[in-house]
């Protein structure tokens, strides 16, 4: 038996093995990735909500709905692109296993990405499908929230590879939340408009990857086109392919050398 | 042609080469050892061979495509048995070898065919749904080497096969070896233990400080490196042999002294052990010298870390 020629992508398999595995363990994983957002969802939401002005004309929980999409979706991809690809890259090594075959750094680096934006689609899904369940998304303009999902995925998958790539061990992942995710929560419109913030704080907020997710998400779940999606799009397009670039390159350095 | 092509290649990491102008040829269907100390520089060429570095200087063919330009390709006629295992330990058995079979680009209806022969191989019929957590340390050894086939490889990569094996199991890897020699394949090998090499290898070059030292067949290197007997006499009570090696020292046509044993390596050893047998407080070992003592004139007796 000889191999055939490559008829799928080299990422391919890389995803797929990845994929297995989840598949493997896909309950506990669903739940866990969904318990925690909605619990702060619903009990910010319709708690903290209920002592609240209305947003927009709109309830407070539908506010925070579309921000808890958006940040799960970048939790999701973050924590697959952080601690599980480096399970894979320096504990198990897997990654040394694939490099063994015909397939090269930029196809398991790839398949990392895509895999890690793969599992923010089922966390931000989801999360949509409760949201939907509530009554908080409205019309089919909602189901664009997933393309946006992917988007947002994308960037946070490609972001995160990047700390991957410089990580000596899992605890300094923690500061990569601390100094960078946490912050980007707060100042990116999930829990509240970021008209509340004072003015410069608002507008670096508004350049961050999130930002453009949420104002992709927010309008479309309200069942209105969002404003300036081309810019959000491209935005989150560009993040993901910048951020990609660097962490291959970081990565080829660290495992290549 | 050969499978592997190794000429004038240099490696040097911060300063320091670990590779220092290594040329040699790997003729297919022969096992060829690459032999050295810790930190010799045996890692550093493999990757470099698989295209997983890029040297400083010189060039390496491999199955017939220039390295690492087209590394890709050859590694599609390659199988790695890595020094360390890094099987999926998420999966079973059979799904490791499916897994892997796709980064080659195999269909999985071709790979799944053919993963009971490769259990077979390994000794491991019946395991296709065990757990990796689940298996010994040698079955583990042995699916990886089931892996390194899943893409019928012209060429297999041995990085230490059987380090950390028990003699059963080191003895079942060695027979599955010399069968893929006898199925034509190429076998690249590093090893600590050079019974093993002895067993295996057709030919083998000797490495240190990233140069080869030696080259040749295991019965040539013997031949041409070192006496053909060698007595080992050691210390039994105490103080003793510091005498008789003064004493006899003439009638080895080399001597080394390791802690409390000393070695003479002679072509006609009679005369030695008729005074051993002699000497009080001392035991002594008659035996044919091996690549370990050839290994060790070449490389020293200090230890490496």
């Amino acid at each position: 038996m000889r191999p055939s020629p490559h008829s799928a992508p080299g990422w391919f398999p890389v995803w797929q093995r990845n994929f297995l595995v989840w598949r493997k363990l896909a309950l506990p994983s669903i739940l866990g990735n969904l318990a925690d957002p909605l619990i702060y969802m619903l009990g910010l939401g319709y708690g903290l909500g209920a002592m609240l002005p209305s947003i927009d004309g709109r309830p407070y929980v539908a506010f925070l709905a579309a921000g808890t999409v958006c940040a799960s979706t970048m939790n999701a991809a973050t924590f697959e692109a952080l601690y599980s690809s480096f399970s894979r890259m320096h504990v198990q090594k897997t990654w040394d296993a694939i490099l063994n075959t015909p397939l090269g750094l930029a196809d398991v680096v790839a398949g990392e990405l895509f895999w890690a934006a793969t599992k923010s689609l089922f966390s931000g899904a989801a999360i949509l499908v409760v949201i939907a369940g509530l009554g908080l998304a409205h019309g089919p303009l909602a189901l664009w929230a997933l393309p946006a999902i992917v988007l947002t995925g994308l960037a946070f998958a490609a972001l995160g590879l990047i700390w991957n790539a410089l990580a000596p061990s899992y605890d300094f992942f923690m500061y990569y939340f601390t100094l960078f995710i946490t912050p980007m929560t707060l100042i990116s419109g999930v829990f509240f408009p970021t008209d509340q913030l004072p003015g410069w704080l608002a507008t670096v907020g508004a350049w961050l990857p999130l930002a453009q997710g949420v104002a992709l998400v927010r309008p479309l779940l309200a069942g209105e086109i969002p404003a300036d999606a081309l810019i959000h799009i491209m935005a989150l397009l560009a993040t993901a392919g910048v951020a990609f670039v660097i962490a291959l390159r970081l990565t080829r350095r660290r495992l290549l050398k | 042609m050969a499978a592997l092509a190794v000429d004038a290649l240099r490696k040097a990491y911060s300063g320091t080469e670990v590779v220092a102008g290594l040329s040699f040829a790997v003729a297919p269907g022969t096992c060829f050892g690459l032999l050295g100390p810790n930190g010799a520089g045996k890692t550093t060429t493999l990757r470099l061979c698989l295209g997983l570095t890029a040297p400083d200087a010189g060039t390496i063919a491999l199955a017939g495509r220039a390295i690492p330009a087209d590394a890709q390709q050859a590694r599609a006629r390659v199988g790695v048995v890595p020094q360390f295992d890094n099987l999926d330990p998420d999966f079973t058995c059979a799904e490791n070898l499916l897994v892997f079979g796709r980064y080659f680009g195999l269909k999985d209806a071709d790979i799944r065919a053919r993963i009971p022969q490769l259990l077979d191989f390994a000794g491991l019929a019946g395991k296709a749904d065990a757990r990796i957590a689940t298996l010994s340390g040698g079955m583990k050894r042995r699916l990886t080497l089931a892996r390194a086939l899943v893409n019928d490889p012209d060429i297999v990569f041995l990085d230490e096969p059987t380090t950390g094996l028990d003699p059963q199991a080191r003895h079942l890897i060695w027979e599955r070896l010399k069968q893929l020699k006898a199925a034509g394949k190429t076998l690249i090998l590093t090893t600590h233990f050079m019974d093993e090499a002895e067993r295996l290898c057709d030919t083998l070059i000797v490495i240190d400080h990233g140069r080869k030292i030696a080259e040749g067949s295991p019965r040539q290197l013997i031949a041409e490196h070192i006496e053909p007997q060698v007595v080992e006499v050691f210390d039994e009570a105490g103080g003793r042999l510091a005498g008789f090696v003064e004493n006899h020292r003439d009638l080895a046509e080399r001597l080394e002294t390791s802690g409390d044993t000393a070695f003479f390596y002679c072509r006609e050893p009679r005369p030695l052990l008729a005074r051993l047998t002699e000497a009080d407080g001392l035991r002594y070992v008659h035996r044919a010298s091996n690549l370990e003592d050839v290994f060790i004139k070449l490389t020293g007796r200090e230890l490496r870390d």
